[in-house]
């Protein structure tokens, strides 16, 4: 028994081709390792070079730089699969490279700078990660204090940032830095190579959840890099960083939904087997009624998500908004049917070799990663009032 | 080179098969996938078509339905597809497909021709020998390995203990084994197969008139697993074991 996936007027055959082609790359390349990988706390490099060959890293981007030409909604397909895979930490580690780190790249950055870092990290010969959050600035980014100072040709950086997903291991950072005065003005977004002096990993963070992906906090002691390496305009980098929040959010809102259908298949499964008092859980009333809620919310969360996800593709004023109230919605709705499924698990529950506990520890950060709960309300207010 | 590969669109093998009540063929739906065999003969294809700066070509021939499982080989990045799509060939026998197959091969004109080893909805195993037959080339069955040289091809033919390595000058027949790993369809190539061109003929348009058809008499379901045999352990439960165990045959 499975869960029946309801047909959705924004998708085509080619998605739906494409769906399944990313389901076989889970099964074949990602599921079978995911225990292994969730307790080495990361997934092997060459995955990168892999989900490249299946076009997976550059899907949104242009042909021009290897990318696919995809659209949002594809990204959606594409993330509702890869999550899939029993290790929500690797399909962060590549949609933290494919779509928050080169994001910003693809659409602001020079010609030079996307020939030597965009192409070769959707070939996934190089690991991108984007470094926005500091210890005293999360959401609020125009409160980062990391310091480009320009010195003739170069820019030399001083500061620190944490909670980097691929930090211990990428090849450069879209590194968000303050060139100017305090404030969201004088902020710029400059690709950082990581094998520049003066550059350090701290410590690899232990995590609740995502935990085959590595997160790090980075130092920076008077590290120079060229100008050349700013991306788009000095001082812009505060809108560049808040107008690609969006892709993050739907990324975020889209695992969500491929969450919520892996556990109600995994919730369906069980219960239709779990004999309690002589008959399946299936057919108790109060299951049922569970089951019916859980894919409500999940057909709820995949309609919002795929409506945020065109307004994004048409480039529509409201698609920020959008994509807010899906992740908003997303993060409660994923956490509830997580909930719902481990309780439904009873004592298998508890027991770390299923899936069932480490998704439901893996979903408690969908409500922070990519703006907080609280931060998309404010932006919904925003809009509201 | 111009390498030609056979194709069959079958019903998805993750949904159980059903027989025609009267001519107990199998109900073939719109929705056919590409077998997965034949993913390994599209790769290799698709591989002496780039060392070479070839073309590849699908040949298939079946009802062509929604085209999906074509569009998963013209999305792996063959360039074209060959359809025969005539209800005149349904329940066409192994020799009269070599010979249609064989017929529009010779009509487009080839260099190469791959197969996989058999299909998975037939399991015949001998049409890829009989069309180069037909065809007139040699044929290298069983090839793990291809190698595309000046005017002949190398592969290395699986064997039950090793690999034996066989050249033959091209033209030239190959069935490739499963051992090949194929490339996943990327979006890009997805997006292209729709624009590919995709020919449909019929067995006139190659001249084929006198075709053979299987008749399939009776189909009888598999006998039903007989229920195993408990044997609870009362501290002698091994004697009862190695009893069963020597009237199989296996001690």
């Amino acid at each position: 028994m499975s869960y029946p996936r309801q047909p959705s007027r924004y998708l085509d055959d080619d998605l739906a081709a494409f769906r399944n082609m990313v389901a076989s790359f889970v099964d074949l390349e990602i599921r079978p390792h995911a225990d292994e990988w969730e307790a080495a706390g990361e997934f092997p490099r060459d995955l990168y070079t892999k989900a490249a060959a299946a076009g997976l890293l550059g899907l949104r981007y242009d042909p021009k730089w290897g990318g696919g030409g995809g659209s949002f909604l594809a990204t959606c397909v594409m993330c509702e699969e890869l999550i899939k895979g029993d290790t929500v930490g690797t399909a962060v580690g590549l949609l933290a490279q494919s779509e928050f780190a080169l994001s910003v790249l693809a659409d602001e950055g020079s010609d030079r700078l996307k020939e030597e870092y965009l192409a070769p990290a959707i070939r996934g010969e190089l690991i991108g990660a984007i470094g926005v959050s500091e210890p005293g600035a999360g959401s609020d980014v125009a409160a980062i204090t990391t310091r480009a100072v320009r010195d003739g040709d170069d820019y030399v950086i001083s500061g620190q940032k944490t909670f980097i997903t691929n930090g211990t291991r990428a090849d450069f950072i879209a590194l968000a830095v303050r060139t100017g005065d305090a404030g969201p003005r004088g902020i710029s977004v400059v690709i950082f190579p990581t094998d520049t002096p003066g550059f350090a990993v701290g410590r690899k963070l232990e995590k609740l959840g995502s935990r085959a992906s590595d997160t790090a906090e980075l130092f920076f002691d008077e590290c120079r890099i060229p100008t050349g390496n700013l991306v788009g305009e000095e001082g812009m980098g505060m809108r560049y960083v808040l107008s690609h929040f969006g892709g993050e959010r739907l990324v975020i809102s889209a695992f969500a939904v491929g969450i919520m259908e892996r556990l109600i298949d995994l919730g369906l499964e069980y219960a239709s087997a779990r004999q309690v008092f002589g008959k399946p859980l299936t057919d108790f009333q109060t299951w049922r009624h569970r089951f019916t809620e859980m894919a409500t919310r999940l057909e709820a969360t995949r309609t919002l998500t795929y409506q945020a996800a065109d307004l994004l593709d048409a480039r529509h004023g409201s698609g920020d908004v959008a994509v807010s109230m899906a992740k908003l919605y997303a993060a409660g709705a994923v956490q509830f049917v997580a909930s719902e499924i481990l309780q439904l698990h009873g004592g298998f529950g508890q027991m770390e070799e299923s899936a069932i506990p480490r998704y439901y520890r893996d979903v408690a950060g969908f409500s922070v990663g990519a703006g907080t709960t609280e931060i998309q309300r404010e932006i919904i207010a925003a809009a509201l009032i | 080179m111009n390498i030609a590969v056979c194709v069959k669109q079958i019903p998805d093998p993750a949904t159980p098969y059903e027989l025609d009540d009267e001519n107990h063929w199998i109900i073939r739906p719109e929705d056919q996938v590409l077998d997965d065999t034949d993913r390994s003969g599209v790769e290799v294809a698709l591989q002496l078509a780039e060392a070479t700066e070839g073309t590849v070509t699908l040949y298939s021939m079946s009802p062509s339905g929604t085209l999906q499982g074509i569009r998963q080989a013209l999305a792996m990045g063959a360039d074209a597809a060959v359809l025969i799509d005539d209800p005149a060939l349904k329940g066409a026998d192994a020799l009269t497909t070599a010979r249609v197959l064989a017929a529009a091969m010779q009509q487009e004109g080839f260099d190469l021709v791959i197969a996989g080893t058999e299909s998975t909805d037939g399991y015949s195993g001998i049409m890829p020998q009989m069309m180069s037959e037909i065809l007139d080339v040699p044929c290298l069955s069983f090839a793990r390995k291809v190698d595309a040289g000046d005017g002949s091809v190398t592969i290395e033919r699986q064997t039950s203990d090793g690999f034996d390595v066989v050249e033959a000058p091209i033209p030239a027949l190959i069935t490739v084994t499963a051992g090949i790993e194929p490339r996943y369809p990327t979006f890009k190539g997805i997006m292209q197969a729709k624009s590919k061109p995709v020919t449909t003929l019929t067995s006139a348009d190659l001249g084929i008139t006198n075709t053979v058809h299987q008749v399939i008499r009776s189909v009888e379901p598999v006998a039903a697993r007989t229920a195993g045999e408990i044997i609870e352990d009362d501290g002698e439960a091994y004697l009862r074991i190695i009893e069963v165990l020597e009237q199989a045959k296996v001690v």
